[in-house]
């Protein structure tokens, strides 16, 4: 099967068997990130604008080294929120970008479902590099790539998030993915940072308590808090969060012995996890990072029509 | 100006009238009402067989945005844009530019009304000087110039003790306080209801505490000050309660929803559509189901629209950075229609909600075709079904979540003072 979508907007869009035909193509792909020479001309020819609204020097980097192993020539734009302060909207900043004829666009932006705006005013195709609260389709299918390889599939798996769910736009996108390929969500973090009906997404089980989440676990997911974005009313101290909400060797041991503990990055040590779990052999952190270039180099592909692969 | 109707079926609550008969209208005013009546030779005459004859509708929040913002609306094409939507009058809010918080300013509206508009325009003052909330406007002296109201509309007045002394002083002078209802710390910077939905899209959502907690404090002021207040565009739950709770026991609360918050529920917002964002927001299920509730039982005593045009640009944008806000004058009455095609409502509920009850609460001497009032008449298709297109609609701003709509009954004639100023 072909994978149909003009753009990559939410992994909610996504059915079982696209998000497979992504991560078997992230499998493959991957392949090429081990060569001497990592670089393949598949996409030579197309161009690939990365637009980052919000400073993010992994994801950006990330996609851009994704899509010069596959030859496509990626131009990096950071539109600094200058351009909207000078009163540009978003559909002028499209219509320039349009006139420059890319292939892709590959956008970050703060404002939940700006990319549903884009993809709607461009002939091009979007990949949505993260939107506000709403979906960061990427690292959702990176976080799916890394749990299928250490446990060969996804079906009943139990998946632990942890943290700020309400302004999380990775664990909106986890629990899409995840619930559609058969896993079982279980998210936990403060009252205040759990959105109303979180748990009609899918397979998703609300815990009080984060040790009733992280038991029996295969995948402990812990997520950044920002501690710019809680202000004084949705957090007593970060000292209380780390207590109650962070990942420490005790708490760990109540997963299963196999269990891989993840983080979209990038962490905030002792706060979300202590160093030792960071740093510790279930620790997939780094995996996650380097699966980051397969998928994005995935999705690339997809969009564009997934022409064979050299 | 002089018309005859003839052999519609009158329904006019303030008599108590639901009858076919024939409706003459001599020098602008009802002449009289009654079967075969015969009117002098030249007379205009309607042939009203099948149609709704009733008082003139009025919607009592609407936004003109004239002075300052005629980019978005202005007197002339919202008046159009109220007599297409079977609407006689129209009370404007103060939110323009200057607003309208001086007898300057009123008596600019009132006279560009006079030479520019189709229909009534009654205007409404601040209640607070600049509109922010700090100290009192000159409200006597805005009544003095026509104004019908006060309202802050737009924000809420924050300060209780500000607000007390307001229906305190209003009650004085007898004019109007309209609250727009809502705790801004709770609000943030939600765009959407908080619920399901905005978990969905990840927008900010604006609980529906907000609004309710607002309007207990406007029903407590009221209480404490014997005074009468008007809440503007409830849309919950909670505040459909309150107030019902408030009335029983001779709170003097009255209160008004709008036809979206009857029709849509924040579902609508999917595809971040901005034609769905407004303030209140669109809410729940249960929300739309308490508003006809609502209006049923007398809860709520008006239908209005907060009629809120805005230029593309201010849509054609991100969510969050839309302005809120939809125009809603000609889709009003056949939305309204709908509860009545439901069961919701009977006619003559319809015709107090949108005519009748604004007309008291506001102290219009309209709402009525007794013998000697004004001949402002409304005669209703409720069966032509029509479509709702956005280069069809009168407004000057096309912002509304019910293009597209196929939608049954309209206004085919609406008569000011006698004279036909729309024909569908
Ligand atoms: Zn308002
Ligand atoms: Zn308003």
């Amino acid at each position: 099967m072909g994978f149909r979508h003009k753009d990559i907007i939410a992994l909610k869009d996504l059915t079982r068997e696209e998000i497979t035909l992504l991560l078997d193509t992230a499998d493959s792909l991957s392949e090429i990130n081990q060569r001497d020479i990592k670089k393949v001309p598949t996409l030579r020819g197309k161009t690939v604008i990365n637009l980052f609204y919000e400073a993010s020097t992994r994801t950006r980097t990330s996609f851009e080294i994704a899509a010069k192993r596959l030859s496509a020539d990626a131009v990096n734009i950071t539109a600094s929120t200058s351009s909207v302060v000078k009163g540009e909207t978003l559909s002028d900043t499209a219509n320039n970008l349009l006139a420059m004829k890319p292939d892709i666009i590959v956008m970050r932006h703060a404002v939940s479902g700006a990319h549903e705006y884009l993809a709607k005013r461009v002939s091009c195709s979007v990949i949505n590099a993260g939107d506000g609260a709403h979906e960061h389709p990427s690292q959702g299918l990176l976080d799916m790539l890394t749990m299928r390889q250490k446990f060969g599939r996804l079906d009943g798996l139990k998946v632990a998030i942890v943290g700020d769910i309400t302004h999380s736009r990775v664990a909106r996108s986890d629990i899409y993915g995840l619930t559609t390929m058969g896993s079982h969500v279980f998210l936990a973090g403060p009252p205040t940072m759990m959105p109303v009906g979180i748990e009609r997404l899918g397979n998703v089980t609300v815990c009080k308590d984060m040790r009733e989440a992280v038991d029996q676990a295969d995948v402990v997911m812990m997520l950044r808090i920002q501690l710019e974005r809680q202000g004084k009313t949705l957090l007593p101290s970060m000292r209380e969060y780390s207590r109650y909400f962070g990942l420490n060797p005790e708490v760990l041991t109540l997963a299963k012995k196999n269990a891989i503990v993840m983080h979209p990055g990038p962490i905030n040590r002792g706060v979300e996890l202590a160093s030792s779990v960071a740093d510790c052999d279930q620790s997939a952190i780094l995996t996650q990072v380097e699966n980051g270039v397969a998928v994005r180099m995935a999705m690339l592909y997809h969009v564009c029509g997934g022409e064979p692969v050299e | 100006m002089n018309l005859l109707i003839k052999g519609g079926r009158v329904i006019d609550p303030s008599q108590g009238m639901d009858a076919v008969m024939d409706v003459l209208i001599a020098d602008g005013v009802v002449l009289e009402l009654g079967q075969g009546l015969s009117a002098p030779e030249g007379t205009p005459a309607i042939d009203a067989t099948g149609l709704i004859v009733t008082p003139g509708l009025i919607d009592m929040h609407v936004h003109l945005r004239d002075p300052g913002l005629e980019y978005k609306e202005d007197i002339a094409t919202g008046s159009r844009s109220a007599a297409a939507g079977g609407f006689t009058s129209v009370a404007c809010m103060p939110n323009t530019s200057p607003v309208i918080d001086s007898k300057a300013v009123a008596s600019y509206v009132i006279n560009k009304a006079k030479s520019e508009a189709l229909v009534n325009v009654f205007p409404i003052g601040c209640i607070t000087k600049g509109g922010k909330g700090e100290s009192l406007a000159e409200m006597g002296e805005l009544k003095e110039a026509g104004c019908v109201g006060v309202s802050d509309d737009g924000k809420p007045v924050c300060n209780s003790e500000l607000m007390r002394r307001a229906l305190e002083y209003a009650k004085g002078i007898g004019i109007a306080v309209i609250s727009h209802s809502e705790d801004l710390a709770l609000v943030g910077e939600g765009v959407m209801n908080e619920g399901f939905v905005s978990t969905e899209l990840g927008l900010k959502g604006i609980p529906w505490a907000a609004e309710d907690i607002a309007v207990a404090r406007e029903v407590y002021l009221a209480e404490f000050a014997g005074a009468p207040v008007h809440i503007a565009h409830i849309s919950t739950v909670g505040s459909a309660r309150i107030i019902r709770n408030a009335k029983a026991r001779g709170v003097k609360v009255t209160c008004e929803t709008a036809p979206h918050y009857f029709t849509l529920t924040d579902d609508a917002v999917r595809g971040y559509n901005t034609n769905a964002k407004m303030n209140p927001p669109l809410r729940s299920a249960a929300d739309v189901e308490a508003m006809k509730t609502g209006l049923a039982d007398g809860t709520i005593d008006a239908i209005a629209t907060d009629h809120a045009p805005h230029h593309p640009d201010e849509k054609d944008v991100e969510f969050n950075v839309a302005l809120n806000g939809i125009v809603g004058l000609e889709t009003s009455l056949p939305l309204s229609l709908k509860l009545v095609e439901e069961g919701r409502l009977d006619l003559n509920q319809l015709v107090s909600l949108m005519s009748c009850n604004p007309a008291k609460i506001l102290g219009l001497d309209r709402g009525t075709l007794k013998v000697g009032a004004v001949g402002d008449v409304t005669v209703i298709d409720p069966s032509k079904e029509w479509q709702v297109e956005a280069a069809k609609l009168e407004s000057k701003s096309k912002n509304s979540p019910f293009l597209g709509w196929k939608l049954k009954g309209r206004a085919v004639y609406t008569v000011v003072k006698g004279q036909v100023v729309y024909q569908a």
